[in-house]
């Protein structure tokens, strides 16, 4: 632990998670997410940052009104909490994808379902990341 | 940058109202624009900014994606299939480019 912050580099600023709240708000309107209904799949701990793999699952029977329109991915300490939106249609039949993606350090990944009617609905998880995938 | 090259696995056939499991990969370095070169100087973003599925025309899965997405950006995503007929898979560059490939599937 001796060797504390001197000697850390001048990084880009990374995001707070009050940035990725704003995000959260932006998406859905204003409107508090529920929990529940989101499953947000991630490893506990990514031994390599630049390739971290995330699934998102959402109850939904995707036909009718009950259809998920789409699903925001945060990741609260990069640099730029923005991760990827997915958008489903009837045809997806079923609301439910997986990428990988890069995490700069140990941080929240953040999922949030909005439905066609309107309902928002959250899940988080922290990933405990070794190396980090924002380096230069 | 060598030309980015998509890869697409979906299966030959389903059965009528089948959900299938589709997966997407597109070899590219996605340049996050958060790096620095040998003189310290940023090195500009470019990425793969657009990833759409369409079924017969018709709107399947699409997603927007920013520079957190890892390399060579991979999908992985559901597909419900009622008749015959092509998959369509579009990535859209920074730069303009657009990558394209094609799949057909039967349905029983």
């Amino acid at each position: 632990a001796a060797f504390a912050v001197t000697g850390f580099r001048a990084l880009p600023a990374m995001a707070s998670a009050e940035d990725a709240d704003k995000m959260v708000m932006d998406f859905t309107g204003g409107k508090a997410p529920e929990s529940g209904k989101i499953m947000l799949n991630t490893p506990e701990i990514a031994e390599n940052g630049n390739t971290v793999p995330v699934s998102v699952e959402v109850e939904s029977a995707m036909e009718g009104d009950d259809l998920v329109d789409s699903v925001l991915i945060l990741a609260d300490g990069n640099p730029n909490p923005a991760v990827a939106t997915f958008h489903f249609t009837a045809m997806s039949g079923s609301a439910a994808a997986t990428t990988r993606i890069r995490l700069a350090k140990t941080q929240n990944v953040i999922a949030v379902a909005k439905m066609k009617d309107g309902s928002v609905y959250m899940d988080k998880k922290q990933v405990k990341v070794t190396i980090g995938g924002c380096g230069g | 940058m060598a030309k980015s090259k998509p890869r697409v696995k979906v299966p030959k056939s389903a059965s009528a109202g089948e959900v299938i499991t589709i997966k997407t990969l597109i070899s590219h370095e996605m340049e996050s624009g958060q790096r620095k070169d040998k003189e310290g100087k940023p090195i500009p973003r470019q990425i793969i900014n657009k990833f759409t599925c369409e079924f017969n025309g018709q709107p399947v899965f699409s997603c927007d994606l920013d520079p957190a997405v890892s390399a060579n950006p991979y999908f992985e995503f559901n597909a419900k299939v009622n008749e015959s007929g092509t998959f369509k898979f579009t990535w859209v560059d920074d730069d303009g480019s657009v990558y394209e490939t094609e799949n057909e599937i039967t349905v029983k």
